[in-house]
């Protein structure tokens, strides 16, 4: 299968950390080249490159610099979401850890693109480690004048995965609860301070300098069309080899998860596969011939997502994990839409009841009204985040779902992998969650 | 500590912009945030302490309570799940003699279970004092914790 070398490049063998040994390695010429084209032909080769946000969302990065005014009396920004928080997702941090320079190297780039003089790059909080390299990569590029009048703020965040939905990250730079905004307007006419502002992920940014390398045409020849490049994938699970490995576009899940991955381990057999982080819906192991691009995913139900591919194998009791994926949603829910707020409670105590053998016929359904009452009503994505995977493991595991509310409790007898798991929201509320009634 | 509050807010457009950085440089200082942690923070950022508190308790990285010198925080997010983590966080709490949430008796160590640090590849993932242990096993528990006493 053909990997990918263009994010992660040259630090195949050691992390390229220190601005000599990136330069040694090609960095900083890119940015060089951009400075002496004008800001729209940078924003050009994005959109030739047909180069898609990986963040989440898969959106035409070019297009969405494209929408920053370039008139505006107002101070442009330019934000980099290194909040990265999705259950399954590592792939930033690799970055950040890894190539730190062409993280940088990218946003200068980027910057120019949108003649913006004001970089703010947001860490989550509990990347420490990733936080201080970043800072030395910064202060080296500083020390090197390379930042030509461009200020970058390094600012951290303080544990809140819903900082990572575009405009509650803003609202969180902007000193406040990090609860998203209705949109419109949205961030590129009205974000950070009420000025024009661009977000994008860490890989995006990271991947800009290739693109301006060998051009935006060329870069489009990478992959499938609707999903040009490579992906930094993140893979977990029960698999031989985590870790992260960058890969074009259009690669087999059955490529990843065996020939890279080395396999499911214990001599266990594979039952599902979360393909784009926990947000995704899951497929079953009859699926993993499905390619890792935009387009094969939407046709088998699913979602690109993150780029974070979750293997389960056969131990997993499928109520479990859902109660797993829905008490994390819950915990994280920002609590300013009623759906989220409320529905994510209802789906933990329907599963709890369910996977205790005490839920009624008639409890899945229920289960599947309330994903379907979450699904698109609220401000942001986040409730969706929770219906939709949680919907989907119903539907496609629904006889395992019945069995439970059949034989009156979960027929893994207390042998599955997810067994007891003491999820954090339990911590927070003291009250038992099955004891609290939703409006 | 007010000046080095305003000193980080100069990067900032508008001052209220610094809140999570000096919330975070506020309890460093006390060990947690305390009722005079977020008067110094308002005062210095001029906000109220009540904005200050209504923003830390939206953060998880905030505490709100006392807690032990040390913290061992354990990911029970899925990927981490999967591969053993509830063990990791049992061997936590039979050595440490607490359940998640609390501190050990001698006021040392507070054990939490957090959701996805994102170390899934490499799970379970530990953080001891913010620093990323990938993986931890139930029998490297003991160790962690004999080097946190001995610190």
């Amino acid at each position: 299968m053909p990997r990918g070398n263009i994010v992660l490049a040259g630090a195949e063998e050691r992390p390229l950390t220190s601005i000599g040994a990136y330069r040694d390695a090609g960095g900083y010429v890119q940015l060089a080249k951009a400075r002496q084209m004008e800001p729209q032909q940078v924003i050009q080769e994005m959109l030739d490159s047909n180069v898609r946000g990986r963040g989440g969302a898969f959106f035409a990065a070019g297009r969405k610099a494209s929408f920053i005014p370039r008139d505006s009396p107002k101070p442009v920004y330019l934000t980099v979401n290194a909040d990265e928080s999705e259950p399954g997702t590592f792939k930033d941090r690799e970055i950040m850890l890894r190539v730190p320079h062409r993280l940088i190297e990218g946003c200068l780039i980027v910057a120019h693109a949108i003649s913006s003089k004001h970089v703010f790059i947001y860490i989550r909080g509990e990347y420490l480690t990733e936080f201080e390299i970043i800072r030395a990569a910064l202060d080296e590029a500083r020390a090197a004048d390379l930042l030509d009048g461009v200020t970058v703020v390094l600012h951290r965040g303080a544990g809140a995965y819903i900082c990572g939905e575009e405009t509650g990250l803003l609202e969180s730079l902007e000193g406040k609860r990090g609860q998203p905004r209705s949109k419109p307007p949205f961030p590129a006419i009205s974000g950070l301070y009420a000025s024009p502002t661009l977000i994008n992920n860490v890989e995006t940014i990271a991947t800009v300098p290739k693109i301006l390398e060998i051009g935006g045409a060329e870069y489009a020849k990478i992959g499938p069309p609707d999903s040009t490049g490579t992906r930094v994938f993140s893979l977990s699970g029960n698999v031989v080899r985590g870790g992260n490995y960058e890969l074009v576009n259009g690669t087999t899940l059955r490529e990843l998860i065996y020939d890279i991955g080395g396999g499911i381990p214990d001599g266990r057999e594979l039952k599902a596969i979360i393909p784009g982080g926990s947000s995704t819906p899951i497929l079953t192991a009859s699926e993993v011939d499905t390619q890792l691009d935009y387009d094969a995913l939407a046709k088998a139900g699913t979602m690109f997502g993150s780029g974070a591919i979750v293997a389960i194998d056969d131990r997993c009791c499928m109520v479990q994990l859902g109660l797993r994926v829905a008490q994390f949603y819950m915990h994280e829910s920002c609590g300013k839409c009623t759906p989220c707020r409320v529905g994510t409670r209802w789906m933990v105590q329907i599963l709890h009841s369910i996977e205790d053998g005490s839920a009624h016929q008639g409890d899945l359904d229920l289960l599947l009204d309330v994903c379907d009452r979450i699904l698109g009503k609220c401000l942001c994505p986040l409730g969706d985040a929770a219906a939709m995977p949680v919907a989907s493991y119903v539907n496609r595991f629904r006889a395992e779902f019945q069995a439970h509310i059949d034989h009156g409790g979960c027929p893994f007898g207390g042998a599955s992998s997810l067994e007891n798991v003491f999820a954090p929201v339990d911590q927070h509320h003291h009250a038992p969650v099955a004891e609290e009634t939703p409006v | 500590m007010i000046d080095e509050i305003r000193e980080v807010a100069k990067q900032y457009p508008e001052s209220r912009s610094a809140i999570l950085p000096a919330l975070r440089i506020a309890q460093e200082r006390y060990g947690w945030l305390t009722r005079e942690a977020f008067e110094q923070v308002a005062e210095a950022l001029d906000v109220t302490p009540a904005y200050c508190m209504s923003v830390a308790t939206f953060y998880d990285m905030f505490r709100l309570e006392p807690a032990g010198r040390h913290t061992i925080e354990v990911c029970t997010n899925i990927s981490c799940a999967l591969v053993g983590a509830q063990k990791t966080l049992e061997a936590f709490e039979r050595e440490l003699g607490v359940h998640p949430g609390e501190t050990s008796a001698d006021g040392e160590v507070t054990l939490r279970t957090v959701e996805c640090y994102g170390g899934c590849g490499w799970g379970p993932v530990v953080a001891v004092d913010g620093r990323y242990h990938e993986p931890v096993k139930p029998d490297d528990v003991p160790g962690i914790v004999q080097g946190l006493r001995d610190a």
